[in-house]
């Protein structure tokens, strides 16, 4: 298995940069966040988008198989999954084993698969394709993730888009704010630093450099998100006694699991607070060789986490607000190479999984295996028209201003409300 | 002779953290010459080498060994792994050549290999090793090292890369990260470019990259402007193209200079510097005296291990036993532990690393910095009132001015040295350089 773990990937190329993140907020306490969550528009506005990144390139074709296709067979030799290996969804389309809960999800109409998405010119470096995903922007280098553009848009609180990676990704940086990286262990603070001394140290000084000024308001932010985190995790161990033990609090930030991200994100929709999108991510998924046990334990461990975490949102009413979509920077080549792996390729699938979604749909042709582009598969539906979508659908959003003005949209993705 | 404060500007970038006698006694010498001792430093450095492990326990044994064996094996591993990351740490602190030391991290940022996979500390030590004889003068002579590198090979597959069935992964990194950057080259050259690198394998019993003929896909394979028929001809014709030169010298300034783009002249000079005999030591020569070099105070964030290793050194703490593991595992929480970068692109930089959960990490770190102070420096700062205690712990730290709401933070803790040093190390001035 290829260990390069893009998890803590991250502005190394400089995309994004400091300019975009002077964020700084002040102090809330969590009964303001609960007045602005609640408030009396609620409309496809008050939808919580949970946004999972996989790094290194999620192979399309073993996550959504067509394991009817001869070619698929010719392609991908040992690699392939046969009819009874997979969990099918029709005679042609079955999901890898791994995926059960999902299935699940399918079944109960709970799951969409848009197919064949990618964008024109495709790159092939991971940290491009991942900039490009993130900035949504295909042509050129951008200094703001999509979400970020809309935080811009929507408020500009940090709270209202968190990460619970270790390292704010750049899909939440945007021009005058960004998100807020949220620690999954809580706030801890050794006994030699006081809260006056924290409030002291988080003051703005004249004339300091930006980045000192940035490292300044790092104090303010852990105050504020001290406060957001502790009252979501007591509001759940009130609210949900079966819940009090989760392990939301017992991962280490950089090591921690799809699942402990996920906790944090139920106690806090459950907890009413106002973030509106939330970006987790999972790793480990460029498969140059031995791909298809390693691929297989990769996907079951998104698929406990994603499903378990909707079964846990169906039972709330603002859980059954919960849009949860999945993607990667690229799908794999088709043809296998000779290390039982399969090197980096274009086109993907895209998962919405959630009760608003339309599910229990294939939506798009799985693109053709024999018509490629230098080894490739072709894509049909570019990736802004889903996030145009979920702009518009689950935050209630014009995607204009976020999406520079993108004119496509894949209508009926989201029931509506 | 220079001034103060550029003395220690320089020497925030070109070492792990100076401490305040060096400051003094690089301001006490003509500028130039401290650029030249620091890039071309003369002699070997007394620090204690790195350790060598004889024996590996686990790099591809696995198949030969029983089950128990196996989990013995890899404890082993991890531990060999672990001590060497430790040892590396204290030669951080330890090193003469702080300069010549920073570049191996460099390098192993840019070559970014991760004992994730590779699981051996022979192999890594081994990788260290070629940053340290070939990190200066000549580029060539590093990259074809690390073509045969075995750490290198089995990170990115090289291993599995075959006449028969080509892996791009080597070659796309090759170019991709480690030579021309994004742009430079088109999916028919990587896949040219792997079809060159075939052959190469690892002996696994030896811990040696191997290279095997009949792997190898012979003949002239068109990449770019040229041919290349193996690694070296392939080395050779990237670091002909225009771009690589220019990819180094920005890879260069946004670790040494700043998060902004590289201003154009100061490219030329380094481009220029670098020259046809590719000069690493040369182009950063070029950069630390460049006057845009000086004009960038305060443009980087300090990674953690340039936090950690540096509050080391200037506090003169010792890098051993409990205080190397604390040490380690704080930075291993912000999310930088050298030996595992996170991916082939290496460590993010600047803001990446202000967020609120590496800020917690940083303020227990540098609670145990500061509980275990050593007396002569809990003495040191224990003199004069409260506004003279402030200042010594700034010159301490190499930090050229506190803002007033530092000042007045610390002021309030002055009374008691380790919760000054404490509230220093955690400051917003102390998290920049």
């Amino acid at each position: 298995m290829d260990t390069v773990t893009r998890r803590k990937f991250l502005i190394a190329s400089g995309v994004v940069g400091g300019a975009a993140l002077v964020a700084g907020a002040g102090a809330y306490t969590l009964h303001d966040v609960l007045a602005t969550a609640d408030h009396p528009s609620a409309g496809p506005g008050d939808r919580t988008l949970v946004l999972v990144t996989l790094y290194g390139g999620n192979d399309g074709l073993a996550t959504v198989i067509p394991y009817a296709d001869r070619a698929y067979h010719d392609a991908r030799a040992d690699l392939a999954y046969d009819a009874a290996e997979v969990l099918r969804l029709d005679d042609r389309t079955g999901l890898n084993p791994g995926l059960k809960g999902l299935k699940a999800l399918y079944d109960r109409k709970q799951l969409a698969i848009v197919r064949g998405v990618g964008y024109p010119r495709p790159d092939r470096s991971h940290f491009r394709s991942m900039d490009i995903w993130q900035t949504a922007n295909p042509v050129r280098p951008a200094g703001t993730g999509w979400l970020g553009r809309w935080l811009d848009h929507a408020g500009r609180d940090p709270r209202s888009a968190i990460s619970l990676e270790p390292v704010l990704p750049p899909v939440l940086a945007g021009a005058t704010c960004a998100g807020a990286a949220v620690p999954l262990g809580g706030v801890s603070v050794p006994k030699a630093v006081t809260a006056a001394d924290l409030r002291a140290l988080g003051a703005a000084a004249d004339g300091e450099p930006e980045l000192q000024a940035r490292a300044a308001a790092c104090f303010a932010d852990l105050l504020s998100v001290d406060q957001l985190v502790t009252e979501a995790l007591d509001a759940d161990d009130d609210d949900d006694p079966d819940h009090g033990d989760d392990p939301a609090t017992g991962t280490g930030g950089a090591q921690a699991t799809l699942k402990a991200q996920f906790d944090l994100v139920a106690a806090c929709v459950e907890a009413g607070v106002m973030t509106r999108v939330f970006s987790v991510s999972q790793g480990g998924f460029d498969f140059h060789a031995g791909e298809k046990t390693g691929q297989e334990i990769q996907l079951k461990t998104v698929d406990a986490a994603v499903s378990g975490f909707l079964d846990r949102m169906g039972r709330t009413e603002r859980g059954r607000k919960v849009v949860v979509v999945v993607y990667s920077e690229f799908g794999r080549r088709v043809r296998a190479n000779s290390s039982d792996g399969t090197d980096h390729g274009t086109a993907s699938d895209v998962l919405i999984a959630g009760a608003p979604v339309a599910g229990g749909r294939l939506i798009g042709d799985q693109p053709s295996l024999t018509d490629l582009d230098d080894g490739d598969l072709k894509f049909h539906t570019d990736f802004r028209d889903v996030y145009a979508a979920v702009l518009t659908d689950v935050l209630g959003a014009d995607p204009g201003p976020v999406l520079d003005g993108w004119r496509g949209r894949l209508d009926g993705l989201l029931l509506s409300t | 002779m220079a001034d103060r404060k550029l003395a220690a500007h320089l020497l925030r970038r070109a070492t792990f953290g100076p401490t305040a006698a060096e400051i003094d006694a690089a301001a006490a010498r003509d500028h130039g010459d401290v650029v030249a001792g620091l890039v071309f430093p003369k002699g070997a450095d007394p620090v204690a080498p790195l350790p060598v492990f004889a024996a590996d326990p686990y790099f591809g044994r696995t198949g030969m060994l029983s089950r128990e064996q196996r989990a013995q094996a890899r404890r082993a591993a991890r531990d060999q792994l672990t001590h060497l990351a430790e040892g590396w740490l204290a030669r951080m602190v330890r090193a003469d050549h702080q300069l010549a030391e920073k570049l191996v991290f460099f390098w192993h940022g840019h070559w970014a290999t991760s004992a994730q996979k590779v699981n051996s500390a022979t192999l890594m030590a081994g990788q260290l090793a070629t940053f340290r004889a070939h990190g200066r003068g000549d580029f060539a002579l590093l990259a074809k090292a690390m073509l045969r590198d075995p750490a290198l090979i089995f990170w990115l597959d090289g291993q599995r890369n075959t006449a028969r069935g080509p892996n791009e992964n080597l070659a796309r990194e090759l170019m991709e990260l480690f030579t021309l950057g994004v742009g430079a080259y088109t999916e028919k050259d990587v896949k040219a470019a792997a079809r060159a690198l075939t052959g190469w394998t690892l002996d696994r019993d030896q811990g040696t990259a191997v290279f095997q003929p009949k792997r190898h896909a012979a003949g002239e394979h068109a990449v770019l402007d040229g041919t290349a028929r193996d690694a070296d001809s392939l080395a050779d014709l990237l670091l002909r193209q225009h771009a690589h030169p220019v990819f180094l010298a920005s890879r260069l300034w946004f670790r040494f200079g700043s998060g902004a783009p590289l201003p154009d002249a100061t490219r030329d000079r380094m481009v220029a510097a670098y020259g046809s005999g590719r000069d690493v030591s040369a182009m950063l020569g070029t950069l630390l005296t460049d006057d845009q070099f000086e004009a960038s105070g305060g443009q980087l964030v300090k990674q953690p291990v340039e936090w950690a290793v540096g509050a080391l050194r200037q506090l003169g703490v010792a890098p051993t036993g409990k205080v190397a593991a604390t040490v380690l595992n704080a930075i291993r929480r912000m999310g930088q532990v050298p030996l595992r970068p996170p991916s082939v692109g290496g460590w993010p930089a600047g803001t990446a690393w202000l967020t609120t959960s590496s800020l917690q990490v940083r303020m227990r770190a540098a609670a145990a910095l500061g509980a275990a102070l050593p007396d002569a420096t809990a003495d040191l700062l224990a003199r004069g009132d409260a506004a003279a205690r402030v200042d010594a712990i700034g010159r301490l730290l190499a930090v050229d001015a506190w803002t007033g709401r530092t000042r007045a933070a610390l002021t309030g803790a002055a009374a008691r040295p380790q919760r000054l040093v404490t509230l220093a190390l955690i400051s917003p001035e102390y998290a920049v350089h």
